[in-house]
């Protein structure tokens, strides 16, 4: 066989196998997307969104389960985005060669792949223990502790591939350091950024551990973010895993809620990424 | 290094005409073509020797260990064009890049010697950064336009130092924009974004965003070397503009481009000046063999 026959023997294998695995995985994905639709969705109805979780045996919704999620998501990304973003900041713009800035990356990179079971476990002694009680600002905290990791490394990573020379040239003006930041390389980095907050809530809004330990649950409707509040993974988890057959529908429909709004989100994550390429 | 000296301190020495001018429509330019126009254009633009902007003295320069420059002497007029040509990596782009000290974004780079600019060495530590470079503007190789509208990227550098009401930036934006020649293209268009320009406007942009802070010195690396023809010559005509107003330091491969649009024209090899005079003499009668090597293209 000569050289070129086996290069392109090889190339054929090769793509062979890339082609097989990609569908390997998309098979599985589709599966549970077709599994979760064909069970879920005939509990999408307008009682999902406006009755409370119900004991077994009666009608209800998911509407509590909705608005923990929905606003323990908020919370979390509120506090969780501007202090990943700051120390993205940190690490591209002020420690490109900083011995603090090298163990902060490193440490975050360990932070982004804990188990969000120990940072339950951690919001507990700190939070849940000293105040006696679950709470939704626990939930939202170890939420805000998921979120920062990844927001840190999108930052940094997106700051980073904004060019030198787009930096040189607002230097050469005469602009401080911080207008410089503020004024063209967030501008210049601003989707990518946004993409990572998106991705943080995408990863946040189907965490159960880290709730688990800090917002428990409540079957019943309430705001005061002091006492333990519903969550749709817990939720789900709980319904899913009960005799009951209406709590176990109820499962499959927030099941079904919540991977359409990651979804959804990704989605438009993506979207935003590409707008960048269409600009240019 | 006596023969480095700076030449131009002779007030009114005599240059050399008597280049026969190409016929229209001739070959492409030929060394001899472009020298001719060289020629031309000098005696259209002789004027008395005007006084030194920056004077660089023994100037040495660092990338950690490595001296890529090795102790540089010259000095640049105002209102005149100061050209820089040598090889890649002869350290003309360092050059520039000493002269607003945009190098000290690299910790590991530095520079000894003097810089005097308007008599101020702005080598000095003490010297405020973002005042020298309003000072000194400078244009890249490679279009740098800010992620904002056109107005904006104009704006941006005026409200770094002056605080104007609405009407009077937009003068200051457009007058900044006719100077660079872009005002027809964008007027209709100024809230679009600076990237959606092409190459050639995009650099036009980037020249106008330096001149509307008002600089003395305007430092040009490589200004046309990645664009277009056309472009490339509408940025000549605009540093032939522009220096009326500016000491103007331009770094280019293009050896044409130098002859065309330069007074002076330095000569630099292995991070050394080897040679600086008026742009006629280096491209007429080069005292050096290295330069006359280089410019006539049997380099290396």
């Amino acid at each position: 066989m000569s050289p070129y026959a086996r290069r392109r023997a090889t190339n054929t294998v090769v793509l062979a196998l890339s082609v097989a695995a990609t569908a390997f995985g998309l098979i599985w994905l589709a599966f549970i997307f077709w599994t979760l639709l064909r069970n879920g969705i005939g509990a999408i109805t307008l009682d999902l969104f406006v009755q409370t979780t119900p004991p077994p045996g009666s009608a209800g919704g998911l509407r509590n389960a909705i608005y923990g999620s929905v606003v323990m998501t908020l919370v979390a990304t509120l506090v969780g985005s501007p202090i990943g973003i700051l120390a993205g900041t940190f690490l591209a713009e002020y420690g490109r060669s900083n011995p603090i800035a090298s163990a902060v990356r490193f440490i975050n990179d360990i932070l982004l792949s804990a188990p969000s079971i120990i940072i339950g476990m951690f919001v507990y002694q700190v939070m849940v223990a000293r105040m006696g009680h679950f709470s939704a600002w626990a939930g939202a905290m170890a939420l805000a502790m998921i979120v920062i990791p990844v927001v840190v490394r999108t930052t940094e990573d997106m700051l980073n591939l904004v060019p030198g020379s787009l930096r040189e040239a607002a230097f050469a003006l005469g602009t401080p350091k911080w207008k410089v930041i503020v004024m063209v390389t967030y501008r210049a980095a601003l989707q990518g950024m946004l993409t990572g907050v998106l991705l943080a809530v995408a990863r946040i809004s189907g965490e159960t551990a880290p709730l688990l330990f800090t917002a428990l649950n409540n079957q019943f409707w309430s705001t005061n973010m002091n006492a333990p509040m519903a969550n749709l993974p817990y939720v789900i988890y709980q319904f899913a895993l009960s005799p009951y057959k209406d709590w176990q529908s109820l499962a499959w429909g927030g099941a079904l809620l919540i991977t359409v709004a990651i979804l959804v989100l990704n989605i438009t994550a993506r979207l935003l990424a590409n707008l960048k390429s269409f600009e240019k | 290094m006596s023969d480095l000296s700076l030449r131009p301190d002779e007030p009114n020495r005599p240059f050399r005409l008597g280049m026969p001018r190409p016929g229209n429509g001739g070959p492409a330019p030929t060394h001899a073509a472009v020298i001719a126009e060289r020629a031309r254009h000098s005696a259209e633009a002789k004027a008395p020797a005007s006084p030194e902007k920056i004077v660089v003295r023994d100037l040495r320069f660092y990338y950690k260990q490595y001296e890529a420059l090795k102790g540089i002497n010259l000095g640049l007029r105002d209102k005149r064009v100061t050209a820089f040509i040598g090889p890649s990596g002869c350290g003309k782009s360092t050059l520039l890049r000493v002269l607003n000290r945009i190098y000290q974004l690299y910790p590991e780079q530095r520079a000894t010697g003097e810089v005097l600019v308007d008599g101020r060495n702005i080598l000095d530590p003490k010297v405020d950064l973002n005042l020298l470079r309003a000072k000194i503007g400078m244009v890249f190789q490679k279009p740098t336009p800010f992620p904002m509208s056109i107005h904006d990227n104009i704006a941006f550098g005026i409200r770094l130092y002056e605080k104007l009401p609405p009407a009077q930036l937009d003068e200051r934006v457009e007058s900044a924009l006719r100077r660079a020649a872009l005002w027809d293209e964008v007027k209709d268009k100024l809230k679009q974004s600076g990237l959606s320009l092409s190459g050639g406007q995009q650099q036009r942009l980037c020249i106008a965003r330096a001149i509307a802070v008002e600089p003395e010195i305007l430092l040009l690396d490589e200004p046309a070397s990645a664009l277009d023809p056309i472009s490339t010559q509408r940025i000549e005509e605009l540093i032939n503009e522009l220096k009326t107003d500016y000491c103007i330091a331009i770094v280019t491969h293009n050896m044409q481009q130098a002859a065309r649009s330069s007074d002076y024209t330095a000569f630099m090899y292995l991070g050394e000046l080897v040679e600086f005079d008026e742009t006629e003499v280096i491209f007429t009668h080069p005292k050096n063999k290295r330069t006359e090597d280089y410019i006539t293209g049997r380099f290396g």
